[in-house]
């Protein structure tokens, strides 16, 4: 049996001979070697042609949907509570490899008792960020003596697993200057400087509501969902590194929709898988039909040179060697002019600078070149 | 006996191997130019260009009848010649101003060194060299900008020691040393100190550039090929923005010369020379950020060089990227089902201008003598014979004696356009591979072309006033690619998902779905319909009195072929499997999954199985089946297709009834503060969120009783069952109720001032005033509603206005990046330089357009195998 595959192991890719293992379970040696037989046949028949235009092919099958897609910026996932970019503003986006994405997401995973459910909502809530004001009730300055006094709710710092003296300790942090007390469920704040105009004081009121407290920063929102019979934590905002320290969380799993963060914590491949989820997930959500391996080329070519280019005049646009190709794209000037600075020769190695000197493409047919003479 | 073509003659093919970019010096300036430009007069009192002027022939010709006193050509044959002025003081050229502003800064006022010490240089050099491996000429760029910046800062030369002082720059043109201005002579002295090989620190190539090339001493004078002048009607020339520019650079240098020779005061000298800066500077760029722009006597801004350059309309993206052609048609589409998916049906009078050429040979002299003399005017005839020398005849009356005579192998004949010849059909926006296809020519009366409408999909086609474009290749090879790459049925499978792109569409899906549901035709029946559908060949059909529709429909599948499938509409048993063995439908029905474009597998089967060829002539025959009987057994939409029963009308009023009251409990629960909150969310996000579900599921309740109630064999129902036109939201919405009308994923809100309309009060949140239309189409809608109507229909022009151009770029922008991705021959895929993207293409290797679905299908072998 096993003898079977291995004889095709080299001739068949790795998915297409999982795929008829799994299939074939049970079967007869001969059916199998019939079946692998076969497999092999249409296989052949299907493999692409070499110079063919690929990278064309695929620009048109993302770019030909674009048309169709929505401009309908929002949308609701799961449970009609976070907002996350669809539609082509989303491809737009991810293509570009903007470095700050407008609706930032993660999926955490979580270990096994945590998966099951338990603490599944203090746990998301420890790791939303939370800043004074979240759990504040009551803030006053007394003119008297410029003190400003808090008032906390209680019932949300329960919520969120915190108590008083660590909301002071996180003040003492970021006020180095200032006496802070502690009365009964009143924190006091007197800032220590030489003449505290008014101005300064409600300046501070102002810092003060901006303390940070706990949890993950960039976080901002939470949402433990069960999913697949498993609880997993959906937040709004991402912060890669810091969630993956956690130790309730399934790193191996945990993902998030920002591509440069995904590439500086997890490296390209992880990036370039990134950007082939995301735009899948994408087109499907718009109900069209692309296949996998276009956006496949897509994000490699925006990976391929080691770090994420987008799809722009800076990104790999600029990574060409021809001048004329270049120029044909965007601010031809720009590069005329650089590239008679340097001497640089263009060697029309690619498809527009041939079109522009009216001779034949080095793609598709355009390749094979005649041998023989004419004589 | 005939003459013999000389290839290597006729045809000398000549490569561009590669191109050197470079910047010119004055030497080559003066090499090239075949004049010097002395005076800003254009034209003598005859209208003669004048000598020395910058029409001056020498330059080129752009008058007929005149010859280039250069090359002694003609016009149009003369490609023109550079001319040169030799500038009364230096100038500098406003797209190296950043270029010379970082040499200045960066080399020793006094020896010209760069401000790097003799040790250090090396280290530079590879520094440079190893950021060029690693990002390219663009890293190196990046690196030279690092190194210049920490330059700057250098205020001791390390040779000479002299003191440097800063340099800094007044935009646009005037370069400043210590708030003082320095003459773009001394600019100019310092650069020409700049030792070649401290060059590279600037990513400057000694041999291709020299810093005081960037200051110009002579300019020069493009051709006048280039800036051709229009004469007007009245018989007054109209001179080209550029000439009008040179005209004012010529004069202003000419002035300051003169006043130079006369001692002019300084400060008139500055002046002028400043004006000189201006001219030539937007002379190279009318866009310059702190210049006003030069401008014709109207006040529109000239177009300089950059300008005829840049963006769209410029020379690159316009005249270099995108061509014209000649040979090529263009008119309005109409639709005809009687011809081959294959085919296109072009107008007479089309194809009395288009013409094919034809090699005259021994053997088709006869053949082709037919077509001279039947002439232009007599369909089909020829319009035009080309002789071996390359002349151009045009076949007239008076010409066709002598042509004929003349004709012998080696001429070319251009034929009128035949059936059957190759033909490239296209219709814009051409966004895929699919929008361009070669079709067969079928000369047909009329003024339009023709298509089969089964081939509107792949070029998204419709009837309502489209044009498309028609080109006929005139080469052999040409023709042999389209027809090899290019033809319909190779174009069967979209690359996009692996699925055939061309499928029945409206008439034929409603007409083979009720064919195949129809349980008993008589034999005189089911012949008649397939003769009509052009299948001439009955030995098929089964020799029985009685005949189902499915025995009708099985006389078009291949004797052998066997399919296992599901269709979308329920066939009698009540199920949606579709089975055909041996060639013969025995269960299910044919719908849109079956048939249509981009879904299902029967055509990919059949294309997988029988070839492209075959493939395309089942299609047609199918899809004329449809349409034959359809036509044959009558259908029609009526207003009655949506009559629902009184049950289902007090069903749907009592579940609209429901959902209303729970909509206004839920906002008095909000009003009262009481509503549960949804967490993140404000309460008035909440209300919004549990209305908008309440009423859709409203909706979707009557739509499933609209769906339940309403009579299945009428004209509606079948076309939304088949799926070949609407579903069961349009049916609903015209029998029941409209729903809510959604603006950007929320209920309407905006209008007036906390209210939608003016009939509504202030502050009504409920489902009536905030774009809920609870009638359906048939019984119409109230005022109010049909606003919200209106709103969402706007809303959606909008969104398609906006969305054209933004996809558009996009598509622009990843054409352009992956345009010279290919396959190699080691089946990796590569872009132009070489690099490996991709070691196999799609990790498998696997061609989409030869996949069914993106896929290898491994359960349909293991079937297979026994």
């Amino acid at each position: 049996m096993a003898k079977n595959y291995r004889k095709y192991k080299n001739k068949l890719p790795e998915s297409i001979m999982d795929e008829i293992k799994e299939k074939t379970e049970g079967m007869s040696d001969t059916r199998v070697n019939k079946v692998l037989k076969e497999a092999f046949n249409e296989y052949r028949k299907m493999r692409v042609n070499s110079g063919e235009s690929v990278g064309l092919v695929g620009a048109e099958s993302i770019g030909e949907p674009g048309t169709q897609m929505t401009l309908n910026t929002f949308h609701f996932a799961g449970v009609a509570e976070m907002n996350i970019t669809v539609g082509l503003p989303r491809i737009i986006e991810i293509l570009d490899a903007r470095k700050t994405i407008k609706t930032p997401m993660m999926e955490i995973f979580l270990k096994k008792p945590w998966s099951t459910g338990k603490n599944i909502k203090q746990l998301a809530l420890s790791i939303k960020e939370s800043r004074l004001k979240d759990i504040l009730v009551d803030i006053t300055v007394s003119i008297v003596d410029s003190k400003i006094e808090l008032k906390l709710d209680d019932e949300k710092m329960k919520e969120i697993g915190i108590i008083n003296s660590k909301v002071v300790s996180a003040l003492k942090k970021q006020f180095k200057k200032a006496s802070i007390k502690k009365k009964d469920d009143i924190i006091m704040i007197k800032h220590k400087g030489k003449e505290d105009s008014m101005e300064d004081v409600y300046k501070i009121k102002e810092k003060i509501k901006d303390v940070y407290i706990q949890g993950i920063k960039g976080i901002t929102q939470v949402l433990p969902v069960k999913r697949n019979n498993e609880f997993i934590i959906i937040s709004a905002g991402s912060n890669l590194k810091k969630i993956l320290k956690l130790k309730e969380v399934d790193g191996t799993r945990t993902t998030t929709n920002d591509i440069y963060e995904t590439a500086g914590v997890l490296g390209v491949e992880a990036a370039r898988q990134v950007i082939i989820n995301e735009v899948n997930k994408v087109i499907e959500a718009q109900g069209l039909n692309v296949d996998m391996r276009h956006v496949m080329l897509v994000a490699d070519t925006m990976c391929f040179s080691g770090e994420v280019n987008g799809i722009t005049r800076y990104g790999i646009v600029s990574e060409k060697a021809s001048v004329l190709a270049r120029a044909s794209f965007e601010t031809p000037i720009k590069h005329i002019i650089n590239a008679s600075l340097a001497g640089e020769v263009d060697q029309l190695n690619s498809v527009v600078e041939n079109v522009m000197l009216n001779q034949p493409v080095p793609v598709g047919t355009g390749l094979p070149g005649l041998i023989t003479k004419v004589k | 006996m005939a003459k013999a073509i000389d290839l290597t003659k006729e045809h000398v093919h000549k490569k561009v191997e590669n191109i050197v970019f470079g910047v010119a010096s004055p030497q080559l300036i003066n090499k090239m130019a075949t004049a010097k430009i002395v005076t800003p007069e254009l034209y003598d009192k005859e209208g003669y260009p004048v000598d020395g002027g910058l029409m001056d022939i020498r330059l080129g010709v752009i008058d007929p009848g005149l010859r280039c006193k250069t090359c002694g050509s003609k016009l149009k044959e003369c490609i023109g010649h550079f001319g040169y002025i030799e500038l009364a003081r230096p100038v500098v050229h406003i797209s190296f101003i950043k270029v010379v502003l970082d040499l200045l800064r960066s080399t020793c006022k006094e020896c010209g060194k760069v401000l790097i010490p003799k040790d250090r240089v090396n280290r530079y050099k590879t520094r440079l060299d190893k950021a060029e491996i690693e990002g390219g000429l663009e890293g190196r760029r990046d690196e030279v900008k690092k190194i210049i910046r920490k330059l700057k800062t250098v205020n001791k030369c390390p040779y000479c020691k002299a003191r440097q002082k800063k340099i800094s720059i007044e935009k646009p043109t005037a370069f400043l040393e210590n708030d003082k201005k320095i003459s773009p002579i001394e600019v100019r002295t310092r650069l020409e100190r700049i030792p070649d090989e401290d060059l590279f620190v600037f990513g400057l190539k000694p041999g291709y550039v020299r810093p005081e090339w960037m200051i110009l001493t002579v300019m020069p004078i493009p051709p006048v090929t280039i800036r051709p002048s229009i004469t007007l009607e009245s018989g007054e020339r109209s001179e080209d923005d550029l000439t009008h520019k040179l005209g004012d650079i010529v004069r202003i240098n000419q002035r300051l010369f003169e006043n130079i020779n006369a001692g002019a005061p300084e400060i008139i000298i500055e002046d002028l020379w400043d004006l000189l800066q201006y001219h030539i500077t937007t002379f190279f760029n009318n866009n310059v950020a702190q210049l006003p722009p030069a401008r014709h006597r109207s006040g529109q801004p000239l177009k300089t060089i950059t300008e005829r350059i840049k963006s769209k309309g410029g020379r690159i993206r316009h005249n270099l990227a995108g061509k014209r052609t000649n040979f090529s048609s263009r008119t309005v589409i109409s639709p005809d089902p009687m011809i081959k998916l294959n085919e296109v049906g072009v107008p007479k009078i089309v194809a009395m201008k288009l013409s094919v050429p034809e090699i005259v040979t021994e053997w088709n002299i006869e053949y082709l003598k037919e077509f001279v003399k039947r002439g232009p005017e007599e369909y089909p005839g020829a319009n035009y014979i080309i002789r071996p020398d390359g002349k151009k005849k045009k076949i007239t009356e008076e010409t066709q004696e002598a042509l004929l005579e003349e004709m012998e192998p080696g001429f070319i004949v251009e034929r009128q356009l035949m059936d059957g010849d190759i033909a490239i059909f296209n219709r814009q926006p051409s966004l895929h591979r699919m929008s361009m296809m070669c079709h067969k020519v079928r000369v047909l009366k009329g003024k339009t072309f023709r298509l089969n409408p089964a081939v509107c999909h792949p070029y998204n086609a419709d009837f309502d006033g489209d044009e498309m474009n028609l080109h006929i290749p005139q080469t052999e090879e040409a023709r042999a690619e389209a027809e090899i790459l290019m033809e319909v049925q190779t174009q069967l499978i979209s690359p996009r998902y692996g699925l055939s792109v061309i499928g029945c569409i409206q008439d034929s899906i409603s007409g083979n779905y009720l064919l195949t549901k129809r349980k008993s035709f008589s034999r005189k029946e089911a012949v008649s319909i397939l003769h009509d559908a052009g299948i001439s060949d009955f030995s098929r059909l089964p020799n029985k009195k009685k005949i189902s529709g499915k025995e009708i429909f099985s006389v078009v599948l291949p004797e052998d072929f066997e399919f296992k499938g599901k269709s979308r509409a329920e066939n009698e048993e009540g199920d949606k499997e579709v089975l055909i063995k041996k060639g013969k439908l025995i269960k299910g029905v044919m719908d849109r999954d079956n048939l249509g474009e981009g879904s299902g597998l029967l055509l990919r089967n059949i294309h997988k199985k029988y070839g492209e060829n075959s493939a395309i002539k089942i299609l047609g025959k199918i899809f004329k089946l449809g349409t034959t009987y359809l036509s044959k057994h009558g259908f029609t939409a009526a207003l009655s297709d949506t009559d629902l029963p009184e049950v289902a009308k007090t069903k749907i009023r009592k579940i609209l009834n429901d959902a209303e009251s729970e909509v206004n409990n839920l906002i008095s629960l909000y009003h009262q503060g009481k509503l549960e909150i949804f967490p993140g969310r404000t309460m008035k996000e909440t209300l919004e969120l549990k209305i908008l579900e309440l009423l859709n599921k409203a909706r979707n309740e009557s739509g499933n009783i609209v769906a339940e109630h309403l009579d299945k064999n009428t004209g509606s129902s079948i076309m939304s069952d088949s799926g070949s036109r609407g579903g069961p939201l349009n049916l609903a919405q015209m029998a029941a109720v409209v729903g809510q009308q959604a603006l950007r994923g929320k209920r309407i809100g905006k209008g007036y001032f906390e209210r939608t309309l003016s009939i509504f009060k202030k502050g009504d949140l409920s489902s009536r005033s905030r774009g809920f239309i609870k009638d359906g189409y048939k019984r119409g809608l109230e005022p109010h509603e049909f606003f919200f109507g209106a709103i969402t229909g706007r809303d959606s022009l909008m969104d398609t206005a906006l969305r054209t151009p933004k996809s558009g770029y996009l598509y622009r922008r990843l054409a352009n990046a992956m345009q010279d991705l290919k396959v190699e021959y080691d089946k990796t895929v590569r872009d132009a330089s070489g690099k490996i993207v991709q070691f196999k293409y799609g990790e498998d290797g696997i061609d989409v357009s030869k996949s069914e679905d993106g896929l290898l299908n491994i359960q349909r072998i293991i079937d297979n195998v026994k």
